[in-house]
């Protein structure tokens, strides 16, 4: 009795150790760790509103706050910290201007990491998609 | 004597676990004077004389709906609205009486968000998604949202739309400096915050001018010499349900 | 304790299985309704709130008159309902969580329902009614496993659970009271803004929340081998009856007061309920059958020998559930919005789809209450075999 349940017990831990960790020793095998995804920057700009690390990093915080800081607050005016410009805090009128075409910009990087923000339900993307 | 009575009802609120102001200013008198007491307060003075007299313009509606994506549902069960034309009794109810004049029975009076001074939706807002900004507009945080519509049950106005569906079929132009709805979120007027932050008047004040109708000013009540202060000083002007002490702020001159 | 649950007879299982149907049925609705958005249920611009709310809105009821046996049983020693207060705490845990599926089920944004909690707002009731109906949930759970426990283990239950238990009462009460609070406070609604509501609220909670445990404790004993006693349940109809008494009494109170004023805001939904307005009256039917049931159960209840006959018992019980699912559910929910603010008169019904959804989530609800009692007998069961 004991014994066949140990058994039992044993497979079930297995299989569930083999399934949760699919994602390690799938992309172990098959992935391709060397790739990473390729982005269309605006064609003529030279700085956005703070450095690339900065904002390849915290872009969606930062989003956050504006989002916040516009919506709730009523101050719209971003001075960038990097090079002091003035900013209107907007997705649509500041990013989305020189970043116009958000499948080869924004969609590349979500998609290789597997996330799907949700502004685009709302917020319009530029027509520099179509 | 008004203050006082205030201040006494927001003890009372908070004695009463309701913890806080705005139930208790709920409760304070219409009368008196306004509860705002300092900073711009934006308001509109709707001139419903000069409206009839442009019968079948909808230069407002389709300024306003058009620069907010705001979409064109066909069946009404489900539409979306800010500002659009009700019948004089519909707006006015408890204004009403079957002897009024003619002209006013079948008279066509634009309504809209009417920016409370006490608004009922902001104070039921369980995520306080809907607020009362610096400026007297009353706003939504459609991020915040959870589609609730508590705040439609506590709207008197019917001023409030939630997206039954996804808005974006029902939109042919789609104006791309200003985003449109998701399904499941409440929306309405919000007296173009975002166009009074570029110094600019609201689409629909802006569409009556150019339809040379001049039916909807707008500006600073805070301001005792702005336009509407002063119209406001020397006509006379009515609020939609003054009763119920919410303190509009949108008048008409009727 | 929760394995009793997984062990039954093939009429148990066939039970459940029909329920894990109806639950299958709810969530491909359910699916639908995220996909397409409310447009799938009958709601429109101006009736907002409709099955869901008005479901939600019954079963705080059904969860607050839990103190029906409580309150005797603990404040007042009342030892005929030894059998009856497990069940009916049961009942409370299972009713609570169908309330808080009812509202999320009619939420836009299903996804952001913890912004509620992220952004406490003190002065919105539907934050206290959260705040409230997870309390009591709270309570119940913990008051019903202690006891419980302690009653398996035939040892006296610890001493400090009597306060809990004493707190349970009037939480019991604030839940509906608040419920009551979400609609009675909108200056917006006429229909609503009446300071009867309250204690309406609480009178046709204790007339259906103890109908309801009366047929279920009836149907246990035609099913299993559990009897509430005959005592007890003698005692629920009599509290039956004087809550039905008094709803009624408050309705009328409150329909006086609508009606004699004459205010036509007060008046128009009065009269949409009841006769129509602008020739629409779909509800008019369901209200009269709601008045004619709670009259006519008052009548039977009135006489002790109809009321104690267990072939006429549950269905006096079942026909004042239906009156007060009509009256204060749909009724009351729909009626506020009709006419709406502008005086339009625009109608309500359910759809199919909303039909499913909701009968999916008393589903879940019933699946909930069907565990808990099954672990319930069966501990007693045991216990009576010693």
């Amino acid at each position: 009795m004991a014994s066949r349940d140990t058994g039992r017990i044993v497979v079930g831990l297995v299989i569930f150790l083999v399934l949760a960790s699919f994602p390690v020793w799938f992309s172990a095998t098959q992935g391709r760790s060397d790739y990473r995804p390729e982005l269309e920057y605006p064609a003529g700009e030279t700085k956005c509103v703070e450095s690339k690390e900065y904002m390849r990093t915290w872009h969606m915080d930062l989003l956050n706050q504006w989002r916040d800081s516009v919506v709730r607050k009523g101050v719209r005016t971003y001075t960038s910290d990097a090079h002091h410009t003035d900013y209107d805090m907007s997705l649509q009128n500041t990013c989305m201007k020189c970043h116009t075409n958000k499948a080869n910009f924004c969609d590349r990087c979500h998609d290789y990491v597997g996330v799907s923000p949700k502004c685009w339900e709302c917020h319009v993307e530029p027509r520099g998609a179509e | 004597m008004e203050k006082d009575r205030r201040d006494f009802l927001k003890l009372a609120g908070s004695v009463l676990g309701l913890g806080a102001t705005a139930p208790a200013a709920a409760l304070a008198s219409t009368g008196g004077r306004p509860v705002q007491e300092e900073g711009t307060h934006w308001a509109m003075v709707v001139d419903t004389r000069k409206c009839q007299a442009k019968e079948g313009c909808t230069a407002c509606t389709d300024a306003c709906h058009l620069a907010h994506n705001v979409p064109k549902i066909p069946e009404e069960a489900h539409e979306v609205k800010w500002i659009w034309k009700e019948k004089y009794p519909q707006a006015f109810p408890n204004q009403v009486h079957p002897y009024i004049e003619d002209s006013l029975r079948d008279r066509n009076v634009p309504v809209l968000c009417n920016h409370c001074e006490r608004p009922p939706c902001v104070r039921v807002c369980p995520t306080q998604a809907t607020f009362k900004d610096e400026q007297g507009i009353v706003t939504i945080d459609m991020h915040r949202c959870i589609g609730c519509r508590y705040c439609i049950a506590a709207c008197p106005y019917g001023s409030r739309s939630f997206n039954w569906k996804d808005p974006r079929p029902y939109l042919q132009d789609i104006q791309s400096d200003y985003p449109t709805r998701t399904k499941g979120v409440v929306e309405k007027c919000n007296f173009c915050e975002e166009r009074l932050a570029k110094g600019q008047i609201p689409a629909c004040v802006e569409a009556c001018v150019t339809a040379e109708c001049g039916a909807l000013l707008f500006g600073d009540l805070s301001d005792p010499e702005s336009e509407v202060s002063r119209l406001l000083r020397t006509t006379n002007t009515i609020r939609r349900k003054p009763n119920l002490g919410t303190a509009p702020s949108v008048f008409y001159i009727v | 304790m929760l394995e009793k649950a997984l062990k039954g007879s093939p009429r148990y299982w066939t039970w459940i299985s029909v329920l894990v149907l109806i639950i299958a049925a709810g969530f491909f609705a359910y699916w639908r309704q995220l996909n397409h958005g409310l447009e799938i249920t009958g709601l429109n611009r101006d009736v907002t709130w409709g099955l869901y709310i008005a479901q939600f809105t019954f079963m705080v009821g059904v969860a607050a008159s839990a103190v029906m046996v409580v309150l005797p049983y603990y404040l007042h020693n009342y030892k005929p309902f030894g059998r009856m207060v497990i069940l009916g705490e049961c009942l409370a845990i299972s009713a609570v969580i169908m309330c808080m599926l009812f509202i999320f089920v009619d939420m836009g944004q299903p996804s952001r329902v913890i912004n509620v909690i992220r952004f406490p707002s003190p002065n919105s009731l539907m934050f206290w009614d959260m705040m409230s109906l997870m309390g009591y949930l709270g309570l119940n759970v913990l008051i019903s496993l202690v006891v419980f426990t302690s009653e398996r283990n035939q040892v006296a239950p610890p001493h400090w659970i009597k306060p809990v238990i004493i707190l349970s009462i009037p939480w019991a009460v604030s839940i509906h009271t608040v419920t009551a609070f979400l609609y009675s406070g909108l200056e917006a609604r006429s229909f609503w803004l009446t300071a009867i509501l309250v204690p309406r609220f609480l009178a046709s909670a204790f007339a259906s929340g103890p109908s309801l445990l009366i047929i279920l404790s009836l149907l246990l004993r035609k099913f299993t081998k559990f009897d509430p006693g005959e005592e007890a349940l003698k005692k629920l109809s009599l509290i039956v009856t004087y809550a039905l008494s008094v709803n009624i009494f408050f309705v009328a109170v409150e329909l006086f007061t609508g009606l004699y004023s004459d205010i036509p805001e007060h008046v128009h939904h009065f009269q949409y309920l009841f006769v129509g307005l602008e020739g629409k009256s779909g509800l008019a039917p369901a209200m009269w059958l709601s008045v004619s049931l709670s009259l006519l159960s008052l009548v039977l209840l009135y006489f002790p020998r109809l009321r104690e006959n267990h072939k006429v018992l549950p269905f006096i019980c079942g026909a004042i559930i239906v009156a007060v699912w009509i009256e204060k559910g749909l009724g009351l929910v729909v009626a506020g919005f009709i006419p709406n603010p502008l005086g339009h008169v625009t109608e309500y019904f359910p759809s199919s789809w909303e039909t499913m959804v909701t009968i999916g989530v008393y589903g879940i609800g019933f699946l909930i209450l069907t565990g808990l009692w099954k672990i319930a007998l069966t501990v007693r069961e045991e216990i009576d075999a010693l």
